[in-house]
This record gives C-alpha cells, sequence and structure tokens, in this order.
C-alpha cells in the first residue's frame, strides 16, 4: 500500500456530516474551501462516499414477512374497525418512506403550485420527474440490464444514449423510457440511490444551449446539467445536489 | 412489470385537530406507523440478528405503538423505531441471564425475497460485515444509511446526544471500510502474505 494523505482529525466529523449533509450553510462553505487544499480530507471524504455507496443498496434493508403485516393488521382492526366500514389496509403496497415522501413531494407540489407561469426547460425536466413518479410511468423498460435498455431506445428516437450501471457507485440502474420535452421524444434513464429516483433524460444538444455544465434548483428537485458528445444531459432528483454531482462524475467516467 | 403507485397521504393533512383525530383512529394509524413497517422491521433484524426475535420485537413494538399513539406528535418513524428499539432492550433485560450467545451469532438472514437478485454473494456479505459490528455503531449505520434518518432523529431513537451520533457513525463507517473496501482485492492481500 502506498502512503495516503492523513487526514485532518479535527475535520473527521464534519467530512461526515458534509457527506451527510447535515451543516449549516457557513460550515459547508468552510470544508469545500478547506478540502480544496487538503488532499487528506479530499481522500478521508472519497473513503466516506465508497461506504455509503457499498450501504445505499436498498436490498439490505429487509421487507417485513406477509405474516407479520396480517398479525399487525389483525390486531388493530378490532379497535379500528369499528370506525369504518371499509378498510384500506389490504390495497396500501407497503412502499418505503422515502418513496411516499416523494410522491406526497410531487403531489403536494402539483397542489401547491397550480399556476406556474410559463414553464421553462428545467420546469419540464421536474415536470417529467414528477410524472414519472406519479403513475405506473417510471420505466418503460425495466432492467438492470444495460445491454436491454440500449438497444430499447433503436427505433424510438434518432440518437443513441449512452447506458452505462452504475451499480458498484451505489446508483443502480432500474430501465429506460421515452419523454416529451419542448414537443420531441427523450431518452430517460431512471437510476436509484437508496430510496431516491434519478430520472437522466439524455437528447441531442439544442444548437443555442451552453456547453458548460451547471446545476440549478426546482420546486425542491435538484437538477445537474452537463453535456457530452453532442448530447444535453440532465439529471433531476430530490438527491442532494452533492450526491447528484457524484452521480454525474460517475456517469461521466464510466460512459466515455 | 409495472408498479402501481398509491395515492399517497399528504404532508400537510398530517396535522389533524385532536378532536377529529379520536373519531379516525385507524387512519391515523395507518398514516403514523404503518408505513414504517418495513423500517421497524430492517432496525429490528439488524439489532436483535434474529428473524423470529424481531418477529416478536416488532410485534410488540407495534402494539405498544398502537395503545401510546396518543403520544405521538409529529413524525411517526422516530417515534416507531424508538419503541422498536426499547422492546429490544427490555427482551435483552429479561434475558440477560438466559445463555444469549446462540442468538448473537446467528447469522444474518436466509429467506429474503430479494435472494434472488444478482450479486446476492457480495449483499449477504455486507450484511453479516454490517451484523457483526457492535450495536451502538450498526443501529446508528443503519439508521442513517438504510433508513435515512437524520442526525437528529438518530438521537431522538438512540437517546444519544448528537455528538455522540456522529462519533459512532464515523467510527461504523471506518470499521465497515476496513472489513468491505480493503478486503476487495483478494489476490493483492494473498500476494502481501506470502
Amino acid at each position: 500500500m502506498t502512503d495516503t494523505p492523513i487526514p485532518c482529525a479535527d475535520k473527521l466529523l464534519a467530512l461526515h456530516a458534509f457527506a451527510d449533509s447535515e451543516l449549516d450553510a457557513l460550515t459547508t462553505v468552510a470544508i469545500e474551501e478547506h478540502l480544496r487544499t487538503c488532499a487528506g480530507c479530499r481522500a478521508a471524504l472519497e473513503k466516506i462516499e465508497a461506504t455509503r455507496a457499498l450501504l445505499s443498496r436498498t436490498s439490505l434493508r429487509h421487507q417485513a414477512p406477509g405474516a407479520l403485516r396480517e398479525s399487525i393488521l389483525a390486531e388493530v382492526a378490532p379497535r379500528a374497525g369499528q370506525n369504518r366500514k371499509s378498510r384500506r389496509a389490504g390495497v396500501a403496497p407497503w412502499l418505503g418512506g422515502g418513496v411516499i415522501g416523494a410522491l406526497a413531494a410531487s403531489l403536494a407540489l402539483l397542489l401547491a403550485v397550480p399556476d406556474m407561469a410559463e414553464p421553462g426547460l428545467s420546469d419540464a425536466f421536474v415536470d417529467g420527474q414528477i410524472r414519472s413518479l406519479q403513475g405506473a410511468h417510471l420505466v418503460d423498460v425495466e432492467t438492470s440490464d444495460r445491454h436491454t435498455v440500449k438497444p430499447w431506445f433503436n427505433g424510438r428516437i434518432t440518437y443513441a444514449p449512452p447506458v452505462v450501471d452504475l451499480r458498484d457507485a451505489g446508483f443502480p440502474l432500474v430501465g429506460g423510457r421515452l419523454d416529451v420535452v419542448e414537443r420531441e421524444n427523450v431518452a430517460v434513464l431512471v437510476y436509484r440511490r437508496r430510496l431516491h429516483c434519478i430520472n437522466l433524460f439524455i437528447r441531442p444538444m439544442p444548437r443555442l444551449a451552453s456547453p458548460f455544465a451547471g446545476e440549478t434548483h426546482r420546486a425542491g428537485y435538484n437538477l445537474v446539467r452537463w453535456s457530452s458528445g453532442g448530447l444535453e444531459f440532465w439529471a433531476v432528483s430530490d438527491l442532494a445536489s452533492s450526491e447528484l454531482q457524484e452521480f454525474r462524475r460517475n456517469f461521466e467516467r464510466e460512459s466515455r | 412489470m409495472t408498479r402501481r403507485w398509491p395515492i399517497p397521504r399528504l404532508a400537510f393533512s398530517r396535522r389533524r385537530p385532536a378532536r377529529e383525530e379520536a373519531g379516525h383512529d385507524e387512519d391515523r394509524v395507518h398514516r403514523l406507523i404503518l408505513p414504517h413497517l418495513d423500517a421497524a422491521w430492517t432496525y429490528a433484524r439488524y439489532l436483535t440478528r434474529d428473524a423470529a426475535l424481531a418477529e416478536d420485537i416488532v410485534q410488540d413494538a407495534f402494539l405498544r405503538a398502537f395503545r401510546a399513539q396518543a403520544s405521538c406528535h409529529g413524525d411517526g418513524k422516530a417515534w416507531l423505531m424508538a419503541i422498536v428499539r426499547n422492546c429490544w432492550h427490555d427482551w435483552l433485560r429479561a434475558h440477560r441471564r438466559v445463555e444469549t450467545a446462540a442468538i448473537l451469532t446467528d447469522p444474518v438472514d436466509e429467506n429474503t425475497p430479494e435472494s434472488l437478485l444478482e450479486r446476492q454473494g457480495e449483499t449477504d456479505r455486507l450484511r453479516a460485515v454490517l451484523g457483526d459490528l457492535p450495536e451502538p455503531f450498526r443501529e446508528t449505520l443503519v439508521l442513517r444509511e438504510l433508513e435515512e434518518m437524520s442526525y437528529r432523529e438518530i438521537a431522538e431513537v438512540t437517546g444519544a446526544p448528537i455528538g455522540t451520533v456522529m462519533s459512532r457513525l464515523a467510527r461504523g463507517r471506518e470499521m465497515l471500510a476496513k472489513l468491505m473496501l480493503e478486503s476487495e482485492e483478494p489476490d493483492e492481500r494473498e500476494a502481501m502474505q506470502r
């Protein structure tokens, strides 16, 4: 093993909190500043990110057995059953809290902001993300196999989007679908991060688009944009922007 | 395969006047506690490291939660997780004199629906490594990384100050990284041992 640069001992907890997006704005800026000049802390942060990526697999969670669910429902039924005739219990799928939260957030958005004036481009992508979380239309082709996803786009769009699986980086590929942005069909790749969803919109570079990468926020969603090989990429998610940037880095590296 | 998402209960409909809640027991329970069954189950599995015991713990926790639901204000998840933890510690206290070694060394899970997923081997190993960490680090990692709870919520569940939560998390990640990341290249390790 080669010498690894040593992180600053007094910064270690702050680095973890930074990775967890738990720092306040001032400290975040201070840490970012410090990371630029300290190789040791950069290495430490990378290790933290790698560990988080390992743990971000949804399969580490356990799904409660059906029998347990039944017996708990039976426990509550006699008390609450008197109040109501119809019970929703059997219908409600037991989704993770994150998914419910994302759905609630997106629905709340629709209800709270019904008349957004003339939605801009990033709004169009956020809308796409929200639509995808609402109905059964998260993916048209559901597979973690990029060799299935890539040919699926053939004939549906006029360009070939790069498809990579980022499972090892903690962003497993869920599938792909077609969406419509500015009246054009665009390819969307769907990735997962823990309980969050990332929609990656890929389309040919519009003629007047800036070649520079950038990020923005809309209605609680983070958007990261970059371009490569004549294509424009928009990643949309409710993930923290630091994690979305991490996703971009991994995608760029793998699709090269 | 298509997924059907349910219409979610909206965040801003959560807080209702207390008198109304009395009339909608079931609603409140469904909204507050039941959505967190998988979370409670996951937490109990990693706490107990035993499926049968976890089932008892979760059942007990839900019973207590139903009985005490009036005492839950705000987020049901942290509240429920704290109850799960209490049930586990009560169980430990009650069984302290009983031989627990068999339970504590039981391997982590065998029979989950995910067992069909690819890379099961590595997931199994991760679960086992996580399960082998000392409890304070294990539970902090589970609550943070698997259940995505905030530092404040974890402090609430575990009854530890935020600073302790942070240092447990840092230490836990470090231990896990040592076990998982640094042993990822077996060839290199063997070469070094020679």
